[in-house]
This record gives structure tokens, C-alpha cells and sequence, in this order.
């Protein structure tokens, strides 16, 4: 090179600081994150979040047990059906109370059919996220629509179920919904198959995704990282698996486990879960009892009369494996009608914790996608 | 790792989007059944404001309060559960008294001066509908209640949340028939020991439709104007304090 050059002072350099969000549409909500870039790529990354915080843990003091469904539902809003779910295990769990055999098929067909419903929209967030606009997100939502109506026939809302209850669910199903829920079931895998000659090996994908956000085993198990997250890194922990709560002892499935723990392999998982989770379904779909009563009288007699239902003293931690992870619903009961303390467990927010980790060294724009391959929704993580 | 055509996959990944195009319009799917390319029929628009989608019978949106005959014969008496249950506390009920503050009674029962929902708060939870036992609050299935005005239009009164029997019956079948059955089971209960007292209008057989009531309003209860005329029970007596 030319002398001239040589002898020119360093180029001075700066960190710049980017702050992305809280009013970004690839955050998935109201999430700021304060990026300080080196050129492109992140040194260092500070997540803000609360905006969206609604006192749910507090305002649920003051409620019933029963009156608490109504608000897990706006927890995480694509999983209506399993924050219910939570709730109803841990107030089983306080008061001991026992489920029935078809309630508990019940709740499984409608967990699957959550994990389903947020498996591919998230998918198709994810996409969205990488910048294909549009196209994946609508197909993954035109399948989400078709559960969502069989959610809407069950409980008589689409995404705000309130359906589920200690002993069982609030109504039985209605005549005709298991051979709708058999019909989805059934063109279910031919609609993955699609979506992943789409997506699966798309050059751009594989480009965009692997080895971007790697999340190794060590870190995922000590932050408490769960759900498709850790699988990805390659731990076994599936709380179905571990707990066997509910009926899943009885049916068969696997538990798909990543390699690299990279976006890729986060996207791989939760298509491999679908593809689970209708093997789940197809097996609940056939042993649903239709003998017994959907709700337990226990359970039932506390949907009628909330105040009469007074857990004993003490605590008790019910956990699932919701589609993001374990949630968890801890409740302690002073033997009043209202839980004495009321905490719960998400998912998306200590998936959330190791977002730096996976960011540091990574460019801006792949932020973005890591975010997006967490799986968060904003309203579960500052409830 | 084995080299790939680059690209290949993208190319498959658009004969994808060609193939859900197609499958969009009929003369896209003539052509794929043409080309023996199984396809199913894509999810189409539903062109809103003109169309409107087909809700499911159990759909919920809005409590309404539910009479048999006239709009007197409320099946509310003013019991306040819901009112007390009702999680996001979006319900005011005022029993009616009379000067001496005891309750008036109609055919035995107590009845509520006044009944508010705040449509702004309710989350349409369906709690208020569990928990009633006079099976006298039910979810409507109307859901284009938007307004302008938060207050004016928004706090729905118990003029505006009658609702007939029928209406029920017409939106939703199978929950009207059971509770129907469910009513008149208990009345045959209660109505045994006294058999003097005139059975107030059997649930499942209305009397003549009240005229000019206009029983089965139509869905979209948003015009807040002419009400149902039902006796002057104190419809504007003034809102109590605070
Ligand atoms: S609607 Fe039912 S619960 Fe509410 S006050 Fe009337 S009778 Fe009581
Ligand atoms: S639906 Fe829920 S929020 Fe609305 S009035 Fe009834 S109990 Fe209250």
C-alpha cells in the first residue's frame, strides 16, 4: 500500500448503542433491547422488559381460585388452553382433588392441540423475524385458524379459552367436535410435510440459522432453561416425560433432541414436537372414554360456588410442559377462598434470561432471529 | 459435508407457494386437478363487513340477562353472586326496595333495581353465567358492541341487557333447552308443596309475544334508543352515589 496511508492516525472507533424496541414489530410485543454494537456485531445486550405488566400474581390475591382462570388465559395468549392447564394441576395438587378419567383425555387433546396452534405460529414468526414477510406466517396461521374453531366450538372462545378446571373442564365437548379434532389430526402431517419442503433445507434458512445463537448444554441446565429451548441443546427434560402427569404415561411418543443448540436446530425440534404431539393425539382421540362425566363433582361443585371452595392450609407447585416450557403455578392457601400467595413460573421469561449469552458476538440482524427462536410472548414475561 | 445444489430447495420451496396459490382460486384448482396434484381447498378470505363468519353455538362474547314472557318476569333476583364473582368486578346490582327498605317481591322473588355490566371491563369470562343459580345470566353471542362513547354506550343497563328467552332459544339451541329443562324441573320441585300459587309462565312454553317488546332484538344490540316498554320500574332512578 501507498506510504500515505501507513502514517495516518487509527481510525477511531466507537461502540454505538442501538436500542430496538419497546415498539418493534420483531420483538413480539412491548420488549426493548438495548444493543451496544461494535460495527455489526453485539458486545453487549440489555434486555428491558415490565411494559406490559398487569399485577396478575397481586390481582389474583384478591380472587377466587376459579376466578383466576380468566386471567391465565392472557398469559400467554397463543396457549390459553395449557396456562389453565398449570393452574388446574396446581390447585389439584393444594387441595387434593381427583380428575376425571375423560377429563383428563379431554385436557391432553386440548394441551396437544395448544402445542400445535404455538409450535407453528412461532415457526412462522420466526420466519417473519428472517424476513420472509408474509408467507410462512399466513400458512402457519391458516392451520392455527381450523384449531382455533374447534377451540371456539369446545369452550366458546377462540384464545381465551377459560376452559379447563380442577376435576376436569368447564363443559363437556360438543356433539361432533371429536371427528372435527379427527379430521385436523388427519391433514395435519400432509400441511407439515408442505411447510417443511418450504422451509426445512431452504438454503437462505439453513444460511440465516445455523450455528447462530448457539446456547450450550452447561449454560442452558444452570440458567433453567426448559421446553423446546434446552431439547434443542440436546438435554432430555421433558416435563410429560419427567412428571408424567396427566395421561401421558399411557400414550407413546418421543422426545426429539437437538445437537448444535442453534436456531436451526430450535426450528427442527418444534416441527419434530408437532409431528409428536399428533401421535399424542391420535392415540388420546381414540381412548377418550365417553362414559364419564368430563368434571369431577368436587370440581364441579367449586365451578358453581367459588367461595365455598376452600383449599387447607398449605402449598403446593403444579407444573406442565406448556408449548414454551415449564410452567409452573405455585399457590399457598391460608384455608381462605383466596389463594394467599399466588406465583407463577414462566416460561418465556427465564427462557429470556440467556438472551445476552446467545447474542454476544452474533451481528444485529441476527439478533432478531435468536429472539425470535425463543419463543416469547411478552404478556407471560412481565405478567 | 456434501455439496448441495444451491438453490434447489428455494425452487421447491416456491412450487410450495405456486401450489397454495393455485389452490386459492377455482380455476387454480381445476388446473392442479388436471395436473393429478392432490390439493385441498385454501382457507379464503371471509370479506368481513358483508360476510360474516359462522360462530359456534357456545360462542361467548357478552352476558345479557335472560326473562320468560314479559320483560318483567326477569329470571334475576338481584342475588349479587355474579356480582361478587364476576372477576374483573364489572357488575353493579341494586336490589329494588321499597320506601321502608325491605325488598320488593314479585311472585316471591326479589328483583334488581338496577343492573349494570361495564362492557369496557368485562373480559367475557362466563364466570357470571357459572355461578348464577337462577340460570338468569347468560353469554350473548353479539359482538359488534364498538362505540363511541365509553360511558354512554358502553355501561350497559338492564334495559339494554334484557334479553328474551327466545333469543336465547335462537342462539343458542342446545344450552337454552337444557336450562329450560333444568327450570322447569326445579319449578315442578318447588311448585309441588304449593300447588295454589300460579305457576308464572312456564319457561318452555311462552306466552304470546309481548307486543311492541320486540323479543328477539336483533343481534348487534348497539342502538341504545327505544327500549323494550316494560311497566315504569323505576327506570331513571338516579345512579347511585359515587
Ligand atoms: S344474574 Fe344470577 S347471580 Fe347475578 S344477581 Fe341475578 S340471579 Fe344472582
Ligand atoms: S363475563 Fe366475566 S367479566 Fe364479563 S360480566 Fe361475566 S363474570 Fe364479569
Amino acid at each position: 500500500m501507498s506510504p500515505e496511508i501507513d502514517t495516518r492516525p487509527q481510525v477511531e472507533t466507537q461502540t454505538l448503542e442501538v436500542n430496538l424496541g419497546p415498539q418493534h414489530p420483531s420483538t413480539h410485543g412491548v420488549f426493548r433491547m438495548v444493543a451496544t454494537l461494535d460495527g455489526e456485531t453485539v458486545i453487549r445486550l440489555k434486555p428491558v422488559m415490565g411494559y406490559m405488566h398487569r399485577n396478575h400474581e397481586k390481582i389474583a390475591e384478591g380472587l377466587t381460585y376459579i376466578g383466576c382462570f380468566p386471567y391465565t388465559d392472557r398469559l400467554d395468549y397463543f396457549c390459553a388452553m395449557t396456562n389453565n392447564l398449570a393452574l388446574a394441576v396446581a390447585i389439584e395438587r393444594l387441595a387434593g382433588i381427583q380428575v376425571s378419567e375423560r377429563g383428563e383425555y379431554i385436557r391432553v387433546i386440548m394441551a396437544e392441540l395448544t402445542r400445535l396452534v404455538n409450535h407453528t405460529a412461532v415457526t412462522g414468526f420466526l420466519l417473519n423475524d428472517m424476513g420472509a414477510f408474509g408467507t410462512p406466517l399466513l400458512y402457519a396461521f391458516r392451520e392455527r385458524e381450523k384449531i382455533l374453531d374447534l377451540f371456539e366450538a369446545a369452550s366458546g372462545s377462540r384464545m381465551m379459552c377459560n376452559y379447563v378446571r380442577p376435576g376436569g373442564v368447564r363443559e363437556d365437548l360438543p356433539a361432533g367436535w371429536v371427528e372435527r379434532a379427527w379430521e385436523i389430526v388427519r391433514a395435519y402431517p400432509k400441511f407439515l410435510d408442505e411447510f417443511e419442503t418450504l422451509l426445512t433445507k431452504n438454503d437462505i434458512i439453513l444460511q440465516r440459522t445455523q450455528q447462530v445463537g448457539k446456547l450450550p448444554q452447561p449454560l442452558a441446565v444452570s440458567a433453567g432453561i426448559t421446553g423446546p429451548m434446552l431439547r434443542a441443546s440436546g438435554v432430555n427434560y421433558d416435563i410429560r416425560k419427567v412428571d408424567g402427569y396427566s395421561v401421558y404415561p399411557r400414550v407413546q411418543f418421543k422426545v426429539p433432541l437437538g445437537t448444535v443448540g442453534d436456531v436451526y436446530d430450535r426450528y427442527l425440534i418444534r416441527i419434530l414436537e408437532m409431528r409428536e404431539s399428533l401421535k399424542i393425539l391420535e392415540q388420546a382421540l381414540q381412548a377418550l372414554p365417553t362414559t364419564s362425566p368430563s368434571i369431577s363433582p368436587k370440581g364441579a361443585a367449586m365451578g358453581k360456588a367459588p367461595r365455598t371452595f376452600r383449599p387447607p392450609k398449605g402449598h403446593a407447585y403444579g407444573r406442565i410442559e406448556a408449548p414454551k416450557g415449564e410452567l409452573g403455578f405455585f399457590l399457598v392457601s391460608d384455608g381462605s377462598p383466596q389463594p394467599y400467595r399466588y406465583r407463577i413460573r414462566p416460561p418465556s421469561f427465564i427462557n429470556l434470561t440467556v438472551l445476552e449469552d446467545m447474542c454476544l458476538g452474533q451481528k444485529v440482524a441476527d439478533v432478531i432471529v435468536i429472539l425470535g427462536s425463543i419463543d416469547i410472548v411478552l404478556c407471560e414475561v412481565d405478567r | 459435508m456434501a455439496r448441495r445444489l444451491v438453490g434447489f430447495h428455494v425452487l421447491r420451496g416456491m412450487g410450495v407457494t405456486l401450489k397454495t396459490f393455485c389452490e386459492t382460486y377455482p380455476w387454480g384448482r381445476a388446473v392442479l386437478r388436471v395436473l393429478r396434484i392432490p390439493s385441498t381447498n385454501g382457507l379464503v378470505t371471509i370479506e368481513y363487513p358483508e360476510v360474516k363468519q359462522q360462530h359456534s353455538e357456545r360462542f361467548r362474547y357478552f352476558p345479557f340477562l335472560v326473562y320468560d314472557g314479559t320483560p318483567d318476569d326477569l329470571r334475576c333476583v338481584a342475588c349479587k353472586i355474579c356480582e361478587q364473582e364476576c372477576p374483573p368486578q364489572c357488575i353493579h346490582i341494586v336490589m329494588e326496595k321499597d320506601a321502608q327498605g325491605r325488598p320488593v317481591k314479585v311472585h316471591g322473588r326479589t328483583l334488581p333495581a338496577q343492573f349494570d355490566i361495564d362492557m369496557s371491563i368485562c373480559m367475557s369470562c362466563r364466570i357470571c353465567v357459572d355461578v348464577c343459580p337462577f340460570d338468569a345470566i347468560e353469554m350473548d353471542n353479539a359482538y359488534e358492541l364498538s362505540a363511541s362513547d365509553r360511558f354512554e354506550h358502553m355501561l350497559f343497563d338492564k334495559q339494554r341487557l334484557l334479553k328474551s328467552n327466545e333469543y336465547f332459544q335462537q342462539i343458542k339451541p342446545t344450552e337454552a333447552s337444557e336450562v329450560d329443562q333444568r327450570l322447569a324441573a326445579k319449578q315442578k320441585k318447588t311448585a309441588a308443596p304449593a300447588q295454589a300459587q300460579p305457576a308464572s309462565a312456564a319457561p318452555s312454553s311462552p306466552p304470546a309475544a309481548p307486543p311492541g317488546a320486540g323479543p328477539a332484538a336483533p343481534p348487534t344490540g348497539r342502538t341504545p334508543g327505544p327500549q323494550p316498554t316494560g311497566p315504569p320500574r323505576a327506570p331513571q332512578s338516579p345512579p347511585p352515589g359515587a
